[in-house]
């Protein structure tokens, strides 16, 4: 494994796959009568919010808990991008605590690679979402939830997704859950088709790993899995689209759309929902909508990362990294480490 | 004042003369000129070129003088082989009043290492509403010929015409920062593949070439002169290329900086490399290179841009735009124009010292190295090879993206009107 997670375009396929199978076990600490493990005990991870996340930061508190870590939660909202210093200078004080991770979300894209590669602090970094640029603990439980449905949840365990068709539908410019996405599941052998309206698509997407398509009634039959983007209402003002009536009946999932899927395809959404625009409520109740087993999932996909990374208690880390493998588990090869971008 | 006799400098690179100066001009160009009573700087393997004039240097001076100040800069500019260059406006206050204008280059001529010509601002404020007051710029002891509003892009159409327009009156150039605004809105880098894996908000290239296409036809219908700063893509030296095969009076400028470097380098997301405009792809570079050599772009301009160490360490987003560039702009050009065979000395005189001079109706610079002509010069070792370290900089500022980086050749000796403003590659 790497020293940080901060793009999933950093990660192997040997990488991804390991983090979903350590996934799969911390999720059976969650079905134990004493939901934690004693891994991170005496390490101190902070939580580096410089953007309001609730369900993000409390995904990895919880993570970092049920590991036993020391958590700090440190919110530092507004304060980044109109002073500059501010990131630089929590950095150093962090540093001066003695953290060994910070799990950063920041406004701006980079900030977490910034972070990792100015010197300005030795700890490991994982990057929360950062900008219009990477969320890639998103991706990875995006690509768990669906390795466990559309394969199995012990059937699964050693494999990736290939030959899956995945479509992700929405605000693709502004989405760094998309991006990081299309990294993963490309990765993973998966085949991504992105619908959106021409002005929702970067323009160099024709070079992304990916189909792209502006017609969501063309892909859907071919589709096992359907991501819905949030679209936030004031794209509509900036004239990425007209109405939001236009925009539902051309790129909303509703039950008539749905029906058009594949019979044990899904739905997933990043959250948080917004009923109505991108998704009817009739969608997001159905037992194909998998947005509550994300939230689940990613729990548990964050406790691997964070084990992965940080590799357990210092003795642990120790042997590992003489092995040269931070693999919880010695039937996994060591997956080589990735070079950072 | 004494004599100095440069011995065996190549002028502009081609033949080797002896070159002496007698006071404030260039006695005689020749060979083995007499040395009686002169210094002598052997210059053997030395290039000798008219002193370099720079159209668009950013001094901070007033109000950043913590970036830097005209006597720094001027420094700097010296130490780059630099006798002339153009003050940009955007100071704090702004550029927009002969009391200002006349402030910084009275400081240039109290600093002495090199000729401070302030560029006006063409509105007030640089707010783009309302003209400055450009005919006082001009008739002030500083005798304002450019007019720029550089940091921002004179977006109004009619007050672009009318800058156009008055200009004319006193000869006049208006120097435009082509930057459609709403098209760059949260923009942070070249728009494209790059920005779109990085997440970095995009400048499109059609946000520079639009106003560009516009400003060239404005300045033909109302038959006035305009420069376009800083090109950075393909399609602006098009634009040029074609409004000059009009017989238009376009000029244009490129920065070193944009001769040599990429948008791959943002991958790094250090902000040493956030520049405005952004970095461009390989096409643009070599585009741009092309259209130096051939004369469709007049000039190099450096875009000398000082900013503190902790504006720049700092996440990109928060990080303020541009680098400097006087004390390397030399040897940037040295390897992308004549390294590669592109352009020879004589080119790099005429693109970096003659034509400014003219664009900026500067007497007594970019002038040939020729008897009688103000001792305005600059020596250049061509054969040093050496690594960039910032920390030896005159700039007071280091953000120069060449940290670590070896660039070829050194400017050794400067000459401003006869006295030695550099020495064997040190300050006088
Ligand atoms: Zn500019």
């Amino acid at each position: 494994m790497m020293r940080h997670l901060i793009s999933a375009a950093d990660l192997t396929r040997d990488d991804a796959v390991l983090i979903l199978d350590t996934a799969e076990e911390m999720a059976r600490v969650a079905d134990r009568p004493i939901k934690k493990l004693p891994t991170l005990r005496g390490r101190t991870v902070v939580n580096l919010f410089f953007e309001d996340s609730t369900r993000t930061r409390i995904s990895f508190e919880a993570a970092e808990k049920r590991l036993s870590a020391d958590v700090i939660n440190f919110t530092a909202k507004g304060s980044s991008v109109s002073k500059g210093e501010s990131l630089k200078d929590t950095a150093q004080t962090l540093e001066a605590m003695g953290v060994d991770a910070v799990v950063i979300r920041h406004g701006a894209s980079g900030a977490p690679y910034r972070l990792a590669t100015s010197g300005w602090i030795d700890a490991a970094v994982i990057n929360a979402g950062d900008g219009t640029h990477q969320h890639p603990t998103q991706a990875l439980l995006d690509a768990f939830t669906m390795r466990r449905r559309l394969i199995g949840r012990d059937t699964g365990l050693g494999q990736d997704l290939t030959g899956r068709r995945v479509t992700v539908v929405g605000d693709i410019l502004h989405s760094r859950v998309a991006r990081s996405n299309v990294d993963l599941l490309h990765t993973l052998g998966a085949e991504v088709t992105l619908v959106a309206p021409p002005t929702l698509l970067p323009i160099g997407v024709g070079e992304w790993p990916c189909e792209v398509s502006y017609d969501l009634d063309r892909v859907l039959p071919k589709t096992d899995a359907v991501m819905m983007l949030r679209v936030q209402r004031e794209r509509m003002n900036a004239a990425f689209f007209p109405t939001e009536r236009e925009y539902s009946r051309r790129y909303g999932l509703d039950g008539e759309r749905m029906a058009r899927m594949p019979g044990d395809a899904i739905v997933m959404h990043p959250g948080p929902m917004v009923r109505g625009m991108e998704i009817t409520a009739e969608v997001a109740d159905s037992d194909r909508c998998t947005v509550l087993e994300q939230v689940t999932n990613g729990v548990s996909i964050r406790m691997a990362v964070l084990y992965l990374l940080l590799g357990g208690n210092e003795s642990e880390a120790a042997h590992q990294a003489q092995a040269g493998t931070h693999s919880p588990r010695s039937e996994h090869s060591a997956s080589t480490a990735s070079e950072e971008k | 004042m004494s004599k100095i006799l440069i011995r065996g400098a190549r002028v502009l690179g081609k033949e080797t003369q002896d070159v002496l100066i007698d006071g404030e001009t260039i006695a005689s160009v020749g060979s083995g000129l007499d040395a009686e009573g002169a210094t002598v700087i052997e210059a053997e393997g030395q290039v000798l070129l008219p002193g370099l004039v720079d159209l668009h240097t950013h001094l901070r001076e007033p109000g950043r003088e913590d970036s830097e100040t005209v006597l720094t800069g001027t420094r700097a500019a010296a130490v780059g082989g630099f006798t002339a260059v153009h003050a940009m406006a955007n100071t704090f206050p702004v550029a927009d009043t002969a009391g200002v204008v006349e402030q910084v280059w009275r400081l240039g001529k109290e600093s002495g290492y090199c000729d401070v010509q302030p560029v006006g601002a063409v509105t007030v404020g640089l707010a783009g509403k309302q003209l400055a007051e450009l005919g006082a710029m001009h008739d002030s002891a500083a005798g304002v010929r450019v007019f720029s509003d550089d940091g921002k892009c004179v977006d109004d159409a009619v007050i672009m015409r009318r800058a156009l327009e008055y200009v004319k009156a006193f000869d006049g150039v208006v120097a435009q920062h082509a930057q459609e605004p709403r098209l760059t809105e949260g923009a942070e880098m070249n728009e494209g593949v790059v920005s779109a894996e990085l997440g970095l908000g995009g400048w499109p290239a059609v946000a520079e070439e639009s106003i560009i296409a516009r400003d060239v036809l404005l300045a033909a219908h109302v038959g006035s002169r305009v420069h376009i700063c800083h090109l950075s893509t393909a399609g602006s030296v098009e634009l040029v290329r074609w409004a000059k095969s009009k017989g238009w009076n376009v000029t244009a400028e490129v920065t070193p900086h944009h001769l040599l470097l990429t948008e791959d380098l943002v991958r790094s997301y250090n902000p040493v490399y956030k520049v405005n405009p952004p970095l461009r792809t390989k096409a643009d570079v070599m585009a741009l290179r092309e259209a130096l050599a051939d004369g469709t772009i007049d000039c190099v301009a450096t875009d000398h841009a000082p900013h503190p160490h902790e504006d720049k360490d700092c996440e990109w987003a928060a990080a303020a735009m541009g680098m400097v560039g006087l004390e390397t702009a030399l040897s940037v050009v040295q390897e992308t124009m004549v390294e590669t065979g592109l352009v020879d000395w004589s080119v790099v005189a005429d693109r970096m010292s003659a034509r400014p001079a003219r664009i900026g109706r500067l007497k007594g610079h970019g002038r040939p190295v020729e008897a009688g002509e103000p001792a305005n010069l600059t020596l250049v070792d061509p054969a040093y090879r050496g690594t960039v370290d910032p920390a030896g900089f005159a700039s007071r500022s280091r953000n120069t993206p060449y940290q670590g980086r070896e660039l070829p050749g050194r400017v050794t000796h400067t000459f401003l009107r006869g006295r030695a403003t550099v020495v064997d590659g040190k300050l006088a």
